[in-house]
This record gives C-alpha cells, sequence and structure tokens, in this order.
C-alpha cells in the first residue's frame, strides 16, 4: 500500500482555463488488481487516464508507479500502456508487426521477438494471426490484438480507454469476462476508465465513481451498489428509485421522513447533514420493494403507487409506477407470483429500512 | 427501349472525355511517334529511320542534359518533400479552426499568379540588382552586388516553389484522416519521435506522398518557363531541347525523338517509384 502501491498518485489537478478538469484526486491501485474509474461523460476521467499514461501533465500533484515519481518521465519510458477507445491498431502493419512494434523499441533480437508475439497471440486466443492485417479481422479479434500488443510488453499498469464502446452488445457482454479472466492470468494491474456501470461492476475489484473531476466513492463493487457514500453513486450505478419528502426524525441509524402524500416511511441514515423539518431523500433498489397485498413483517415500510405500466425484460421485468410524481420502479417477481398489474390500478410496495437509504436533499 | 436510352445517354456522358483523350492526348502523341522516325531525305520524300534516336545517343550534349533534367528533377522533388511535409504536418494537425483555412489558402495565392509571374518574383529577389543583393550591402556583408540568379540553385528555387502546393495538398489529405491515437500509441510503445515518424507516420502518409511526388515530379520534369528564365542561357533543361528543336531549327523529326524520350524517362521513372514503394497507381491516385 502508498508508495509501493502500482499506482500511487496524490492531489493531482489539471486544469483547462478556469474549470479543473481533474480535480484532487487521489489514487492507491494495489499491485494486481483491476482498478475501474466510473463516470458519465464530461466528468474527467479520460483527461486523467491521459496524465497517467504521460500524454499530459498535472498541474499538480504527483503519479507514483511502483514508488518511483513519473511527472516527468515521457509517455514512451513510462512502465504503462494504454488500449485506446479506438484500439489505434497500426493499419500499415500485419497483426504481427503491430505486436512486435513495442519488443522492436527494445531492441529484442527477431527470433526473440517471434516467440514472444506467437506466445502472447495464443494467450489472448488468437493463435497464427501473426500476417493478418487488423481490417481483417472482426472487432472482438481486433480488440485482442489491442490487448496482446499491450501485455506483451509486460507494463506495470495497463489503461484502458473504454475499449468495449465500439462492439455490440453480444460481444460487449462476452469480452467483459474475457477482460476480466485475462487480467488474471496475467496478473497485470489494469486501470479502467467507463461510463458503463455494468462493465465496471462485474470486472472491478475497485471502482472509483468520477463526478466532476473529483471521485465520489471508491470502493469494491457490492460495497458501491449497497453502501453509496453520496446520492450521486446510489443514483449513477444501478438502478435506484428516489423517494423524497421531509425528515422526521432520525432514531439510531434509521431516518423517518414523511412522503408527500403524507405517509411515514424509514430507511438507513447515509450521510450526516440531515436535519429534521429539512428535505432529505429516500433511495431504494427496485430489487428491494416488495409487491404486498399479504402481510408485512415488523417494522417493514410501505407505501401506495398507481401503476402506470409493466416492462417485461425477462430476469429484470419491472413494474413502472407513480407515487406523488415522481415514478417508482418495482422489481417483478420470478415466478409469476405477481398479482395482476393493469394500468392505473393501486398498489403496495413495501421493503425492509435496512435496504433503503437516506441523503440530506443538499448532500449532492 | 430503355436500356437503349441508357446507352445513349452514358455515350453522350463519354463524348467530351473521349474526344479529349484522343484528339488532344492520343493524336498529338501518335503524330509525335510518327514524326520522331521519319528521315529527311528531300523535300518530297519521306524515309522511315531511327536517325533521330541514334542522334541522342551519339551527341553527348543531348543525353547529358537528359540525365540532368532527370537527376535535377528528383532532387527537386525530394526537397519538396522535405520542405512540404512539416507544413502539411502542421496544417493538418495542429492548425485549427480558421487558421488552418488561412494557411491552406496562403499556400494557394501564389497560384493566383501565372508561372511567368512568379518566376519574375523570384528574379526581383535574386539579381544583381535585385532586394537580397541590395540587403546584402546594406549590412555591409558584402563588398559589391552579389548575382544570385542564372545558376542551378536559383532553377531549383523556383521549381520547388512551383511544385510545394501540389505536394503540400495531398499530404495535408492523407495526414488529415490520420487518427491522432496512432501516434500516441506509438509513443505509448516505447517509440521515440524519430521512429514514430518513420514507422507510422510515413507508411501512413504513403499513397499522399507519392502522389505529390508524382504529379511534382512530372511537373518540374516538364516545366520550360523556370529553368529559362532563372537558370539563363546554360541551364540546359532538356525541354529547352525540345523547343529549340521545334521552334529555332525546326527540325521537328529530333524535336519528336527528344520529346518521346521524355515521355519515357517520366513513365520509367514514375513506375520505379511506384515499384520501390510498394504502392500502385489506383491507391495513390484514389
Amino acid at each position: 500500500m502508498g508508495m509501493d502501491s502500482d499506482l500511487f498518485c496524490e492531489g493531482l489537478v489539471r486544469r483547462f482555463g478556469s474549470n479543473a478538469a481533474v480535480d484532487h484526486v487521489s489514487l492507491d491501485v494495489p499491485a494486481g488488481t483491476f482498478f475501474s474509474i466510473l463516470g458519465p461523460s464530461g466528468c474527467g476521467k479520460t483527461t486523467l487516464l491521459r496524465l497517467l499514461a504521460g500524454f499530459d501533465k498535472p498541474d499538480e500533484g504527483d503519479i507514483h508507479i511502483r514508488g518511483q515519481r513519473m511527472n516527468d518521465v515521457p509517455p514512451n519510458r513510462r512502465p504503462v500502456n494504454m488500449v485506446f477507445q479506438h484500439l489505434a491498431l497500426f493499419p500499415t502493419m500485419t497483426v504481427g508487426d503491430n505486436i512486435g512494434y513495442g519488443l522492436k523499441r527494445r531492441r529484442m533480437p527477431l527470433a526473440e521477438r517471434r516467440k514472444r508475439i506467437a506466445r502472447v497471440l495464443e494467450q489472448v486466443g488468437l493463435p497464427d494471426l501473426e500476417h493478418r492485417n487488423p481490417q481483417e479481422l472482426s472487432g472482438g479479434q481486433r480488440q485482442r490484438v489491442a490487448l496482446a500488443r499491450c501485455l506483451v510488453l509486460e507494463p506495470t499498469l495497463l489503461l484502458l480507454d473504454e475499449p468495449l464502446g465500439a462492439l455490440d452488445l453480444k460481444l460487449r457482454e462476452q469480452m467483459k469476462v474475457e477482460l476480466k479472466h485475462l487480467q488474471k492470468q496475467f496478473g497485470t494491474t489494469f486501470v479502467y476508465i467507463t461510463h458503463d456501470q455494468s462493465e465496471a461492476m462485474v470486472m472491478s475489484d475497485q471502482v472509483a465513481v468520477m463526478r466532476d473531476g473529483r471521485f465520489d466513492q471508491v470502493a469494491p463493487p457490492e460495497e458501491l451498489y449497497r453502501e453509496p457514500a453520496t446520492p450521486f453513486v446510489a443514483g449513477f450505478v444501478g438502478d435506484n428509485n428516489r423517494l423524497s419528502g421531509e425528515l422526521v426524525s432520525v432514531r439510531d441509524d434509521l431516518a423517518e421522513i414523511r412522503l408527500d402524500d403524507g405517509v411515514l416511511v424509514q430507511g438507513r441514515v447515509a450521510s450526516d447533514n440531515l436535519r429534521t423539518g429539512h428535505r432529505a431523500e429516500l433511495y431504494i433498489r427496485p430489487e428491494s420493494l416488495l409487491l404486498s397485498g399479504d402481510a408485512l413483517s415488523a417494522g417493514f415500510s410501505s407505501m401506495q403507487a398507481n401503476v402506470r405500466t409493466t416492462l417485461f425484460d425477462g430476469a429484470n421485468s419491472r413494474v413502472e409506477a407513480e407515487n406523488c410524481g415522481q415514478p417508482v420502479y418495482a422489481r417483478l417477481p420470478q415466478d409469476g407470483s405477481a398479482p395482476r398489474l393493469s394500468a392505473d390500478s393501486s398498489i403496495r410496495l413495501a421493503w425492509n429500512p435496512a435496504l433503503a437509504r437516506v441523503f440530506g436533499a443538499d448532500s449532492l | 427501349m430503355r436500356s437503349s436510352v441508357s446507352r445513349l445517354s452514358l455515350w453522350l456522358l463519354l463524348t467530351p472525355f473521349l474526344l479529349w483523350i484522343v484528339l488532344l492526348v492520343l493524336l498529338p502523341h501518335l503524330q509525335m511517334l510518327r514524326v520522331s522516325f521519319q528521315v529527311r531525305e528531300s523535300w518530297d520524300t519521306i524515309a522511315w529511320g531511327i536517325e533521330q534516336y541514334q542522334n541522342f545517343f551519339t551527341e553527348s550534349y543531348y543525353w547529358r542534359t537528359f540525365v540532368r533534367t532527370g537527376v535535377m528533377s528528383l532532387f527537386t522533388t525530394f526537397l519538396t518533400l522535405i520542405i512540404a511535409f512539416p507544413i502539411a504536418w502542421y496544417i493538418a494537425r495542429l492548425a485549427r479552426g480558421r487558421s488552418k483555412g488561412i494557411l491552406f489558402l496562403a499556400c494557394l495565392i501564389p497560384f493566383w499568379a501565372s508561372e511567368l509571374v512568379r518566376t519574375y518574383g523570384w528574379m526581383i529577389l535574386l539579381r544583381e540588382s535585385g532586394l537580397f543583393s541590395s540587403w546584402l550591402q546594406a549590412l555591409g556583408w558584402v563588398d559589391g552586388p552579389v548575382e544570385m540568379l542564372y545558376n542551378d540553385v536559383a532553377v531549383i528555387i523556383g521549381l520547388v516553389y512551383n511544385g510545394l502546393l501540389f505536394m503540400v495538398v495531398p499530404l495535408v489529405t492523407t495526414l488529415d484522416g490520420m487518427d491522432e491515437n496512432l501516434v500516441e500509441a506509438g509513443y505509448d510503445l516505447g517509440g521515440g519521435h524519430g521512429t514514430v515518424l518513420r514507422e507510422i507516420v510515413v507508411p501512413w502518409a504513403m499513397p499522399g506522398i507519392v502522389s505529390g511526388c508524382i504529379v511534382v515530379f512530372m511537373l518540374t520534369l516538364g516545366s520550360y518557363l523556370t529553368p529559362v528564365l532563372m537558370g539563363g542561357k546554360d541551364s540546359a533543361w532538356f525541354t529547352e531541347q525540345i523547343f529549340t528543336q521545334f521552334i529555332t531549327r525546326f527540325n521537328w523529326e529530333q524535336g519528336a525523338a527528344l520529346g518521346v524520350l521524355l515521355l519515357v524517362l517520366s513513365s520509367v521513372i514514375v513506375w520505379l517509384g511506384l515499384k520501390i514503394s510498394g504502392q500502385s497507381l489506383r491507391k495513390v491516385m484514389g
């Protein structure tokens, strides 16, 4: 940890004019882990990655890779390689030459180079494609060549700039899993940036959620999902329902709020700016909402909502309802046990307060 | 009915092109080829022979001018490429928005004047009583007037100037289409400036380089005004030989033979250039 991590940054700032694209970001990535930076477009994640690669210089702060300060090291001398968003395979070279490019720069003899190229192609599952041109390959194959081109150099750190963005959905799902396996197999530290929360969740050991140049939260995916630290994280990572109301009381770690239709509901306290009488927001995941006409466990909160429509999407089927003008989504049970839900009928949605999180409305 | 209409319109579309290629390109060249093999015996008889071509090889002045023109054209082309590449790089990769258009226009503006005017412009600068000469004297670096015209350097300056635009345009077009990430990837994987230029940028720009070189080479080889005006009477450019044969000596047979040889030379060199650079004419002219 600390200075000995594969990547350690402290107080990184990069300004464009008066706007700080990267605003005092610190991060610590231990060796061999898969670290994702997740954020909406324009949050500064690409700028951050370019600072790490060396294409841009920070205005403040230090970048350390395995304890070595990298600020003044040009990109071609950093132990860091990057998989570009559009891959940037050299179109004038064969696959083999693309992969051999970096090895050649290290003056590796031809025979050794050939051996390494063949081996890495084997490892990414593309044996015997050395002599093809990148243009002749499919999207998924090109992806793997771009990975192989970096991994063959055995970098300390591999940076990935949304490389799955250009693939179609099916292939993207497949590559997600594959990328995770490749990372484990090579043991290289990956820093992956994406705006797709599912990519970040599936692959990462740690995810940093970035907004307006800052990290909102850095945590393992599950913690991010279950214990979002800010309303932004709660809303950005996974589907979530937001119910706003007025804070009535706080008892231990349970906050009680009055929704706009007067119903009192409860959730866990998630921020320290809750004041009674002020507005507060309760976040509850669609899968935590129970459709119930039947008896509730003691202590559950519940509310009435009007059904708008049902959205069938296999395992992810939901009902869209409305409470005081706010849309509410609830996951439908998989066994088809849900009561008949016709539009405009009224349903009762209940939840365990331990699964809901309450933030003060001004903690955005 | 329908197919006959479409066939008619096809022929109508093709007619101007066919007229041009047959009347202005094919016929004159065939005629020139024919004339070059004619031997004058007397005023009303014509014999066939290769006398004119023999003259070319036996008269050392002819073929030495020929070789000199070829070598100097190649050198001019190379120099134009070296000068045009950074300009094109700047316009295509570094300049943004308005400045890009203005820079492009700046390359184009000299071509609003004729070659004659452009060449006289250089003469005003370079001649004995010209601007450069008087500046040098004013600065006290030289004692008397300096003649900078009428030598090979002056000829090459003029030719490079004339060819520059035709090199810049295809280079800008190819470099414009290059993904910035390719260059970054080149550095990221450990390459230095030289490596990135040699292994990534130049191979990418090759179609533009070759097409620019072909155009500039042909323009240079066939240029007449610039070598004559800036090189003076000793410039010994091959097109001058052809002019002399046709106009001064009225020896059309010899002039035609020299013209055919020039055509062969330019074709062979372009073919060699394409072979060496591994490009095809179709790819280059795109």
